[in-house]
């Protein structure tokens, strides 16, 4: 038996094949044998894209490992096919020398052509790079359910889980966890329940007599902090981030949202859990939704409002309301390819100038981003605390990659660490003649928040420029500077309320690899793999982005040279370029995919050794 | 709830200078509804205004009540947001026939078809004001402003028949001249459980003055208006001699006293029948005095209550939810 310290597996097939559910299946039985792993949903925009077709395509990453895991891994190891079109589009990532257990009941000369094959790919030169296991999914799953009483077409749905035994045979899983879950998921269906457990067992017999072809592996058990673990992603963990500062604030939890690509699945976590107390409101349009959080923050909820970016375009003149009211709001952007509709279910970071810059006038927010699947939970407290505190907006960006991504998650000790936000709210903050003045401001420049149904307190807010501590309606020249000035400041002083930026490695050196958000897993892997070289680089990973930790600038000083590697044409890079004038150079890719541990170290080494790097981006 | 709370009207009047222009028809709907708000039995506390844009939406800032200014448009939105949150508030959506039927048109009807408990005033005086004079989504064919120097081309909004047509389960229309009235129909408009739409004819003295002057003028408007009254006939006439007849489903004008008519046969109004209310926005069209006051008054489930209602089944049947049971739900294992 051959140990590994990590595989790279991709399912893939049609969108109706049950590709995600397999992934899905493979990688929480990883971990519960204590593997660290990371996933990587990829699937079609359409929900069923034409059939055998390469738009139909969807597939399941994940990299399981013996050791620390931080991405769902650059190229496969293995490839499961489950049809011509799957290998079309997989083939070119796959890694060298690989294998593909290729399902040839659907390699036919229909799906051929499906595809714009011309001939059986799998008979061609290209392939002798690979390992090629010819299994007979669809029949044998056929096969083994010929006693089955459910009908055909339920009988060849179950030929993933045939296809997941055999994975299952290769990597030494155990079938237990899943037979558990199709157990408990058709518990009214027992019929259902034999069937799929009869593929799952079928595949992993038949992989189990062809031994001679394929490897038996072995995956120990990662060594991982001691800790319960489970599963999340970061959708998931962005509603319960929320979730628990709520708790922390004792304040109710509210949601006004839109369905949106890829952010919909926070609208759909937080309305299963009315038993929190918490108030979903699916809106008529983007507008309405934000304006519906407005109405809610200015009754005293805890209030969000999530999107994607063509979303949050619509939200811009809400959220200037929301600024100039100064209201506590958090505001998710779960980024998407851009601009326009774009690339909806593919990742990208190029909502970071709309975040920065998507409104009419001077508008600045307080900007926070995820790093990893589990962080959501973090940060989206972190957005939480950040908005009650300081009573301004704030928007917590994440990207479709680590939304859908997921990852074991230490669980966090909710009592020491996310227990207590104190809220703006006030019951008594009358002055000597009984008036309550709304923007009365203390050392941090912070408004008290009165709600409606308070005594004494009624007072009006408006979105016209407003005198300061007053509210009143005011087009005073020197007082429009004056709150503006106040509105900025307010923002500013938030870095004296987020942690100071740290370092992952030496404070100086010949590199400081600069990313921010959901690009972590990669800059991470990349950055250790030239430390362990023994090359002076270091990565310095933003969460805070605006306001910046107040060292940032100090410590992109001690480098020689900055690299900002980013899944846009270049915003952060421009963005720190101009406020510390550091000369950073940009590693920039949109192809809808996050980036490869190998183009970073290619790209961070070339820069190191005076080569220069070759920017996707680079339109010159 | 303690005793009702006694009010005087200037107890709703804010510290701010009322800035409409000299003689525009918002002041009169300004003081009835401050003297309308003594009337409701809710603390002033519990009183919030929430408008959108336009010379009308300027209104919370004249309240000495908690109010919101938004943005165009967006004031049912923000108030069904505020609403849900707090079902126990009393609130009022001050908007325009710009603001409410054509920037924010999309918010409106939701906010009807949801029957969220709103009292939406729509001051329809069939232009824009704020931005200097351009013809509106109510204003007639025809209208000549700065934007349609030919007149205006495209067909109007009935304010009445698109609320109704939404699911309002309260609309009535009153006017910016009758003062007693349009406290009246806010009153009752505050009592129905549900949304409830009042359109307001009111006077743009500035950009279109006198266009609702055949209703409001003495002179004209006992032959022009018919006040609707909760199972009483449909009388109108400074003679009080002419009355609605349905013939079919066609209203038409009647005498009493001719050819036989008798008050017998006069349409009675009845602000639950599911037909009538629609009759009723087609009188204007079809050249009948228009009516005024309720057109329909039913009860159905409020949108915010019927959210409480769940939430407390499920937590009823759940039990109320704790974060550290929540993470802890579904599979986890331990590491050492």
């Amino acid at each position: 038996m051959e140990k590994l310290e990590s595989v790279v597996i991709r399912f893939s097939g049609d969108s109706g094949d049950g590709m995600q559910l397999t992934g899905t299946q493979f990688s929480n039985t990883s971990a519960l044998m204590g593997n660290d792993l990371s996933t990587f949903p990829d699937f079609p925009a359409e929900i069923r894209a034409p059939q055998g077709t390469v738009a139909g395509v969807s597939g399941f990453q994940v990299n399981i490992g013996s050791s620390e895991v931080n991405t769902p891994g650059d190229e496969p190891d293995v490839l499961i096919a489950m049809n011509p079109a799957a290998l079309k589009a997989n083939i070119g990532s796959l890694k060298k020398g690989g294998t593909v257990i290729a399902n040839i009941d659907a390699f036919t000369d229909s799906n051929f052509k499906k595809c714009g094959y011309d001939s059986n790919p799998l008979k061609t030169h290209d392939m002798e790079t690979y390992k090629v296991i010819e299994a007979n999914i669809t029949s044998q799953t056929l096969e083994a359910l010929k006693d089955s009483e459910i009908d055909n077409k339920s009988k060849g749905r179950c030929k993933n889980f045939y296809a997941l035994g055999i994975t299952y045979f290769m990597f030494g899983r155990d079938l237990e966890p899943t037979i558990k879950w199709v157990q408990e998921k058709f518990k009214k269906r027992p019929d259902l329940v034999d069937a799929n457990v009869k593929a799952l067992k079928a595949g992993r017999n038949y992989a189990e007599t062809i031994e001679t072809i394929v490897s038996n592996y072995e995956i120990p058990a990662a060594k991982i902090s001691p800790g319960t673990y489970r599963h999340i992603n970061g959708n998931t963990a962005t509603a319960w981030g929320l979730m628990q500062a709520a708790e922390a604030a004792d304040l109710k939890l509210f949601l006004g949202s839109y369905p949106i690509t890829p952010a919909s699945d926070i609208l759909h976590e937080l309305s299963r859990h009315k038993n929190f107390g918490i108030k979903t409101f699916q809106a008529e349009d983007e507008i309405a939704a934000i304006s519906s959080s407005i109405g809610a923050s200015f009754a005293g909820a805890l209030s969000l409002t999530t999107s994607s970016g063509p979303g949050i375009a619509l939200k811009g003149e809400a959220l200037g309301l929301a600024m100039i009211y100064e209201i506590p709001l958090v505001i998710v952007n779960i980024q998407r390819g851009g601009p326009s509709t774009g690339l909806p279910t593919k990742t990208e970071q190029s909502d970071l100038n709309q975040a920065f810059h998507g409104r009419n006038g001077d508008c600045p927010l307080i900007i926070v981003a995820a790093s990893r699947p589990s962080d959501c939970f973090h940060m989206a407290y972190e957005a939480a605390r950040l908005t009650l505190e300081h009573m301004t907006p704030v928007m917590l960006l994440t990207d479709g990659y680590i939304a859908n991504g997921a990852e074991p998650w230490k669980l966090p000790d909710l009592e020491k660490d996310y227990s207590k936000i104190n809220s703006k709210v006030t019951t008594s903050s009358l002055e000597e003649d009984g008036s309550y003045l709304p923007y009365k401001r203390d050392e941090k420049l912070v408004r008290p928040w009165a709600i409606p149904g308070t005594p004494g307190h009624e007072h009006r807010l408006g979105g016209l420029e407003k005198e300061d501590i007053t509210g009143n309606v005011c087009y005073d020249p020197e007082n429009h500077l004056h709150m503006s000035k106040i509105r900025a400041k307010k923002v500013a002083l938030v870095a004296d309320n987020i942690p100071l930026q740290e370092i992952e490695g030496e404070d100086s050196g010949d590199l400081l690899v600069v990313s921010w958000g959901g690009t972590y897993g990669a800059t991470h892997m990349a950055v250790r793999q030239l430390q362990k070289k023994g090359r002076k680089i270091s990565l310095m990973h933003l969460k805070y982005i605006n306001p910046l930790p107040k060292n940032v600038g100090d410590l992109l000083k001690k480098f020689k040279q900055i690299l900002v590697p980013e899944l846009n044409m270049g915003q952060m890079v421009d963005i720190l370029n101009a406020k510390f004038k550091c000369d950073a150079i940009g590693y920039n890719k949109v192809m809808g995919l996050p980036f490869k541990i190998s183009e970073l170290v290619e790209s961070m080494e070339g820069l190191m050794d005076g080569k220069g790097i070759q920017n996707p981006a680079d339109f010159s | 709830m303690s005793e009702k709370p006694v009010y005087k009207k200037k107890d709703f009047i804010s510290d701010q200078e009322v800035r409409w222009c000299p003689g525009c028809g918002d002041y009169a709907i300004l003081s009835s509804i401050q003297m309308a708000m003594t009337k409701l039995g809710k603390k002033k506390e519990d009183i919030v205004f929430i408008s959108g844009i336009g010379c009308s939406s300027r209104f919370p800032y004249y309240m000495n009540t908690y109010g919101l200014h938004t943005i165009h448009g967006r004031a049912p939105a923000v108030a069904t947001g505020l609403k849900l949150t707090n079902p126990n508030l009393e609130v009022w959506v001050i908007t325009g026939d710009g603001d409410g039927l054509s920037i924010g048109g999309n918010h409106l009807i939701h906010a009807l078809r949801r029957n969220v408990n709103l009292n939406i005033v729509l001051f329809n005086n069939e232009i824009y004001g704020l931005t200097k004079g351009q013809y509106s989504p109510t204003s007639s064919v025809g209208t000549v402003t700065k934007s349609t120097p030919f007149g205006s081309i495209d067909e109007a909004f009935n304010p009445a028949n698109l609320s109704i047509g939404a699911g309002a389960t309260f609309f009535g229309r009153t006017l910016d001249t009758d003062p007693k009235h349009m406290m009246e129909i806010c009153k009752q408009a505050s009592e129905h459980p549900g949304v409830s739409m009042i359109e307001i004819f009111q006077n743009c003295v500035i950009f279109n003055d006198k266009v609702h002057d055949e209703y409001t003028n003495r002179k004209t408007r006992d032959e022009t208006t018919v006040f609707l009254e909760h199972g009483k006939p449909l009388i109108f006439s400074k003679a009080k001699n002419k009355g609605i007849r349905l013939n079919g489903f066609t209203p038409e004008v009647v005498t009493i006293g001719e050819n036989g008519v008798t008050e017998d046969d006069l349409l009675v109004h009845n602000e639950k029948d599911p037909t009538l209310p629609l009759i009723y926005t087609q009188f204007r069209g079809l050249g009948l005095p228009v009516p005024m006051g309720v057109f329909k008054k039913v009860e159905l489930p409020v949108f915010e209550d019927a959210v409480v209602d769940q939430m407390d089944k499920v937590k009823e049947k759940k039990g109320a939810g704790k974060m550290s049971d929540l993470i802890m739900s579904g599979e986890t294992w331990e590491v050492k």
